[in-house]
């Protein structure tokens, strides 16, 4: 077993929402009910659930996008709560995202190669001529080409989309990634190429993923690990092949089983 | 001929630009108490196909060819008066976004009723019997017709929708990617409570889905499209179990199985376009 470089407990996240007649009430939702994860060097651990869950709301908190209310995230040993504002910004060019929707996560007034290489910009990487170097280098592993860096974001397809945003965020050779429902805005086959170069780009650059997703069937082919959320909790966690097969909590059961494609419903 | 519905030589394309076929001579058939599912990526054309059927194509697009019998008459002959008399009633009609196909200021059950009181005649105490006697078919407690649909859940939504298509008692109902929008262990309600519904009321069900996993489950007949095209059709054990066209193949094999044992492979469209186009 590989050390962790990622390992979060007692995770709490609470929301207000109005509520009643005409919205003057007020209930709380638990987005985290005290979640504990933790990701291995080198490997996946995807999040699954369903909408509302709080997988997404993890996710945030997790990268500190969001406050927690209570609660330790430790990346390579450091708590990330407790740093200050530049500490953490120096700290994030360890831990990049990719959104889910490659059309609303992209600045459409930024050329690709700006917004490529805004994070090496940002976080002093090189001069420009090395910068540009890293950019043109990065695009072009993700399957795009140097002529890329002087189009806009809309003169591209989802999937290619998705490869802008993948190269953004590993351009600055970060350690861990949280993916979040990177493929689910896709056509399958565009959707098996965005995986086969999350999965290849894993191996080269030695990167850890927090991967979520809603898609079991992908789950399966991405995770090492998995958590399972319900309701602000993580019911289960664990080998992925092992949850797979032997499932012990009955909403794993059920969503499992709620894979289409097992059960003939037409007679 | 038993054919609930027959598509002829299908073709669409834009009005300004009728070289480009958006949908270019497709062909398939449906019978009755049967589930057809197409299936295609994005801008394969199958929900223009379905459009087409119901005579509802966007102004911009047009039907340059090809014919759609349904139940022995040819609807491209029809008048829109005529159509009116046909969606709602003969063919039900549910879509992706349960949200934005209901009126969001109407009760649910006043848009359940719509359907009734316009094609049947129905009024009083008979429509709200009728519409009761929906949400309970849809597994929706009756006392929700006076909800809002923003009070309602995506699933229960979807499941008023279900309610309003079966609602005239259609001889086919059109699904264009209904469980899309939908959570998994809901979308697997949805999948369920359409194909009993289908069984009990012996409809033909043309069901518009990218999911594999989804076709296997319900499907009788498979209609694979690419690019406009019918690239393969015929019953679901062939399609999925022996496909033949490359293209079938290659779908097939870009779909990630529950298992994870197979291996993920993505389409090269390069050799698709040499090999078999």
């Amino acid at each position: 077993m590989s050390e962790l470089i990622l390992s979060a407990k007692g995770l709490v996240k609470t929301y207000q929402q109005r509520s009643g007649k005409y919205g003057f009430g007020s209930t709380t939702i638990n987005a985290l009910d005290d979640v504990a994860v933790a990701v291995r060097r080198g490997s996946t651990l995807a999040v699954v659930g369903e909408s509302g869950s709080g997988k997404s709301t993890l996710a945030r908190c997790l990268l500190q996008l969001q406050p927690l209310d209570a609660g330790e995230v430790y990346f390579e040993g450091s708590n990330l709560a407790g740093l200050s504002g530049s500490e953490l910004r120096g700290a994030r060019r360890h831990l990049q995202m990719v959104f889910q929707d490659p059309f609303a996560s992209l600045n459409p007034r930024m050329k690709v190669g700006e917004i490529v290489g805004e994070g090496l910009l940002i976080h002093h990487m090189g001069n420009a001529a090395a910068r540009r170097d890293r950019v043109v280098r990065m695009l072009e592993r993700v399957g795009l080409s140097q002529a890329d860096m002087q189009k806009y974001p809309h003169e591209f397809s989802g999937g290619q989309r998705q490869r802008i945003g993948i190269a953004r965020a590993l351009v600055l050779e970060p350690r861990l990634v949280v993916c979040d429902e990177p493929v689910s805005a896709l056509d399958v086959s565009i959707q098996a190429q965005i995986l086969l170069l999350l999965k290849e780009l894993q191996q080269e650059m030695g990167l850890s993923y927090l991967f979520i997703s809603h898609d079991l069937r992908v789950v399966r082919h991405m995770a090492d690990e998995i958590a399972v959320m319900h309701r602000g909790r993580v019911v289960e966690q664990g080998d992925v092949a092992q949850i797979y097969a032997d499932p012990q909590q009955e909403y794993t059961r059920k969503l499992l089983n709620s894979i289409p494609g097992q059960h003939r419903l037409a007679h | 001929m038993n054919d609930l519905l027959r598509i002829e030589g299908l073709t669409i394309a834009p009005a300004a630009d009728p070289q480009r076929l958006l949908v270019n001579d497709v062909s398939f058939a449906l019978s009755p108490g049967k589930t057809t599912c197409i299936v295609g990526e994005s801008g394969s054309g199958k929900s223009l196909s379905a459009l087409a059927i119901m005579g509802l194509l966007p102004s911009a697009l047009q039907r340059q060819a090809g014919h759609v019998i349904f139940q022995g008459n040819d609807l491209t002959t029809f008048s829109s008066t005529q159509m009116q008399d046909i969606r709602g009633k003969r063919i039900g009609m549910i879509f992706q976004e349960p949200m934005t196909s209901l009126n969001p200021v109407l009760n649910v059950g006043f848009q359940i009723g719509e359907s009734l009181a316009v094609h049947l005649g129905l009024g009083g105490k008979a429509l709200k019997s009728k519409v009761a006697a929906l949400l309970e078919q849809v597994g929706i407690p009756p006392e929700r017709a006076s909800s809002y649909p923003d009070e309602l859940s995506g699933g229960q939504r979807q499941r008023v929708m279900i309610a309003m298509s079966i609602a005239c008692e259609p001889a086919m109902l059109i699904a264009d990617e209904p469980t899309t929008a939908l959570d998994v262990t809901v979308q697997a309600q949805i999948l369920s409570l359409l194909a009993e519904l289908k069984q009990r009321m012996n409809m033909g069900m043309l069901f518009i889905t990218h999911d594999f996993g989804v076709v296997a489950d319900i499907a009788d007949d498979v209609v694979v499209m690419f690019r406009g095209q019918v690239v393969e059709s015929g019953p679901v054990s062939d399609v999925l179990g022996r496909p033949q066209h490359p293209y079938t193949q290659a779908l097939l094999a870009c779909v990630p199985d529950a298992a994870g044992l197979k291996p993920l492979k993505p389409i090269d469209y390069a050799w698709l376009n040499e090999a078999a186009l």
